[in-house]
């Protein structure tokens, strides 16, 4: 059979830095192919390429044994392929109809624009890709799910049955992964060739049947998912033969006695305390208020109710009152309020001790250089030096960057919000390790978290669903129950 | 994308160092080769202190002030355009309130009184702004321009269409700052070093200086790191407005005048120094430095295209075209992406 896209050989430079050295892809038809490597693989400069986007400095790509298309011939590249990124690519302010047919409106009467002709075509093709979406809604009021499948439907229209999927669960709840998976099979069988992209491996064994891991620039090696075991896997992403994330299973135990760093009393209904050296963890869907809990007490949004830092009450909605009382945070989407990207590493990282760093309010930069080498070395962040942008870093170097600027105050307690979201697993390790070697003294840690390998660090788990806590575990709790109660679904069930 | 393959492992810290320095020096290549034209144009004078101290930096001094004023505005990721008006409205108060044929207030202030009150009213007007800016949530740019027109209008009505001039004889203050000298320069070329000095000190080497460059850069982030950000920006907004007053007591001592359209025009001017000299209308990027270069950059321009006996008429078009062309200029030498 010819493959649907083959790429071999493609290689690509930003400057000084080589950005894939030897990328090499073979898709066949009608199967859903996992891409995966770490962060800074070359997983995103391969998906450029692939869409056109970039121009390769050397080797070849081939659509169903053709070349590809000119690089300027955006029409051509996108009857190809189509990719569907993590960041929303429909206008917010149009609707669905508009968006799907952005530039390509069906004209009416005297050559104007038809609304009718426009909502009928909409509606047609959200109805033959079975997605039920109104096409007047606006694109803004779509959820992140409804989006990935209008913008699925948008590049079959244009003809493309090759589409890439750019960490499509990301930022999706269990069910709505569930859901999207139940899709992508139905499209396979239609005849829909995908490219899968993952930082969680078991969504690889769920929906893939083949698998290219690419690492260090480079193709590594692609297989059938059936034969190759998750060790293999993470062995070829990581170039060493190592265990999934295993962080903290030698943790003391906290005694019952310890004092409390963090008492949260009714705040909006939930009580919680956090001993000295433990770490909770907080869980449950994206509506279950659990981020919003974390966002209350460092004092980004109102709240009700009293908490208490180490004795100390902190005041509400307010957050340098909290940050000085001893909260260290973690912002949970990087992207949006973890760093600003034009700053260097250093000042990012020592943004909350600006006032640490010389008298007077004065910032000496020889200070501020050396406490973020410390960091860069404690954190093992990969990086050009202190005064390189954190916009250039690769997602887990980032989030190194926005952990070391939560533990820069040598917090009394770390409050933390998908502290891994997005990051590879050796990042993952070194943030992990980080959080779990920083809480063995007196340091606590609020860990807010729906990754089960950031929960398994966790001395204690709390479920939270609508606002409210529903249960408790201690270490050793079930996957299958806690990722049960997390999606609300009852084990005694008929096992949906 | 949540991954970028940019990472440059192993390149010596020392590298990049060096390229941030570099950007903040951009524009010292052109600024030479302005002052090696003005020579050859005119061998005899250009490069003397009476011709670049006197003729063309002291002119520069008010729009200087103003820039870094901007410069501020913009870094901590606002706008206001406002500034201008600040120029000509806040000495039109302080003055009329000195020697203005008035009763209210208890006029006649002491004399005395112009220089602080000018400030504190370009502040009020900072203040103003931050307060519909930060407080309402309205757009800086709106609020801004509605500002400079109602105050424009303001001063009209102070001013009555006519200029208050005659000022060195009638206000000792005024006399001192448009003509003492220090070391043989000028007392407002020494206040723009100091203001500028200050500056650079404060932004570079200071929690509040670098609050505004997070802020900027990213006010979600800043907030998250325990950042006030709306009151950063308050605070940005009221000494933007103190030091266009200050430029506009300046500007008056100079002209030993306030006349009813002072300051009209001026921002343009300034946005362009400022996006010359580096500084981002995005936010979070830029320094006064690049700022201060992009002041003296575009006054070489002007006493060059001047010597060159370009017509009077015809000046203000060729300014613009040399405009566009020194922000080509910068674009190039610097090799960024203004936004």
């Amino acid at each position: 059979m010819t493959p649907v896209v083959e790429a071999s050989g493609v290689a690509k430079r930003f400057g000084a830095t080589v950005a894939l050295a030897d990328g090499r892809l073979t898709v066949q038809p009608g199967e859903t192919h996992a891409l995966v490597g770490r962060n800074g693989a070359g997983k995103s400069t391969l998906v450029g390429v692939l869409t056109g986007l970039l121009r390769p400095d050397g080797g070849e790509v081939r659509f169903g044994g053709e070349p590809a298309p000119a690089p300027g011939d955006r029409a051509a590249w996108r009857r190809q392929v189509a990719c569907v990124y993590q960041k929303p690519s429909v206008v917010p302010e149009l609707s669905v109809a508009e968006n799907l047919f952005l530039h390509r409106q069906p004209r009416g009467r005297f050559g104007l624009l038809s609304p009718r002709k426009l909502r009928a075509g909409a509606a047609g093709l959200l109805e033959e890709w079975a997605v039920h979406v109104d096409p007047d809604l606006p694109a803004r009021e779509l959820s992140v799910e409804q989006r990935q499948l209008v913008e699925i439907a948008g590049a079959l229209s244009l003809g493309a049955r090759f589409v890439i999927l750019d960490e499509p669960t990301a930022q999706l709840e269990g069910r709505a992964i569930t859901r999207l998976f139940d899709r992508l099979r139905t499209l396979r069988e239609q005849g829909v060739t995908f490219l899968f992209i993952s930082h969680h491996l078991p969504e690889i064994y769920e929906i893939c049947q083949r698998v290219t891991v690419f690492r260090d620039a480079r193709y590594v090696l692609d297989a059938d998912v059936a034969t190759l075991g998750r060790d293999e896997l993470v062995a070829a992403m990581i170039g060493e033969a190592r265990g999934l994330v295993d962080v903290g299973a030698d943790r003391p135990t906290v005694s019952d006695d310890a004092e409390p760093a963090l008492e949260l009393v009714d705040v909006a209904g939930v009580d919680l305390t956090v001993r000295r050296g433990e770490i909770v963890g907080v869980t449950g869907s994206a509506a279950s208020g659990k981020r919003e809990l974390a966002e209350a007490v460092v004092g980004l949004r109102p709240r009700t109710g009293t908490v208490h830092v180490d004795g100390r009450r902190i005041r509400p909605n307010d957050v340098p009152a909290a940050l000085r009382a001893g909260v260290g945070y973690l912002p949970g989407d990087r992207n949006a309020d973890g760093f600003v990207a034009g700053l260097s590493v250093a000042e990012n990282a020592t943004m909350t001790i600006a006032d640490r760093l010389g008298p007077a309010g004065l910032v000496l930069p020889s200070r501020r250089t050396e406490r973020a080498r410390t960091m860069i070395t404690d954190l093992d962040v990969h990086t050009s030096g202190p005064e390189q942008p954190v916009g250039e870093l690769s997602g887990g170097n980032a989030q190194k960057v926005v952990m070391a600027r939560a533990l820069a105050s040598d917090p009394k307690v770390l409050v933390l919000v998908q502290p891994t979201a997005g990051v590879d697993v050796r990042s993952k390790e070194s943030l992990l390790g980080a959080v779990d070697g920083e809480t063995r003294g007196d340091r606590a840690a609020l860990l807010v978290s729906d990754e089960l390998d950031d929960l398994r660090l966790c001395d204690r788990v709390v479920v939270m669903a609508g606002g409210r806590i529903v249960a408790e575990h201690g270490r050793g709790w079930s996957e299958a129950e806690l990722v049960a109660e997390i999606e609300g679904v009852a084990m005694t069930g008929d096992g949906e | 994308m949540t991954e970028t393959a940019l990472e440059k492992p192993g390149t010596p810290p020392v590298s990049r160092l060096r390229l941030g320095r570099l950007r903040d020096l951009a524009l010292i290549p052109p600024i030479i080769a302005l002052l090696v034209i003005g020579y050859l144009i005119k061998p005899d004078v250009f490069l003397s202190q009476s011709y670049l101290v006197d003729t063309v930096l002291k002119y520069q001094s008010e729009l200087a002030l103003v820039v870094l004023a901007e410069a501020l505005v913009l870094i901590v990721g606002k706008f206001d355009l406002s500034l201008e008006s600040v120029v000509g409205i806040a000495p039109a108060v302080a003055i009329f309130l000195v020697v203005g044929d008035t009763s209210v207030l208890g006029a006649p202030w002491p004399t005395w009184t112009v220089l602080p009150v000018a400030i504190l009213f370009g502040a009020l007007i900072g203040a103003f702004n931050g307060l519909l800016i930060v407080r309402f949530k309205l757009s800086a740019f709106i609020v801004t321009l509605a500002m400079l027109i109602a105050l424009r209008g303001l001063q009209l009505a102070i001013v009555g269409g006519a200029t208050i001039s005659d000022l060195a004889n009638r206000i000792p203050v005024i006399d001192d700052l448009g003509s003492l000298r220090f070391a043989t320069i000028p007392i407002s070329l020494w206040i723009v070093v100091i203001a500028f000095a200050v500056g650079i000190v404060v932004l570079g080497y200071t929690r509040v200086g670098r609050s505004l460059y997070a802020v900027g850069g990213n006010p979600d982030a800043a907030r998250a790191a325990g950042i006030r950000v709306e009151r950063t920006i308050w605070l940005t907004l009221v000494v933007a407005g103190a030091l266009a007053a200050l430029a506009g007591v300046m500007l008056s001592a100079r002209l030993g005048s306030v006349a009813a359209a002072q300051g009209n025009g001026m921002i343009f001017t300034v946005f362009a120094a400022a996006v010359i000299g580096g500084i981002s209308l995005d936010g979070g990027k830029g320094s006064l430095f690049g700022a201060l270069c992009g002041v003296v950059l575009l006054g070489l321009i002007q006493n060059v295209l001047t010597l060159a006996q370009v017509k009077a008429d015809q000046i203000q078009a060729v300014n613009g075209i040399v405009i566009l062309v020194a922000l080509l200029l910068a674009r190039l030498t610097s090799g960024k992406a203004q936004d």
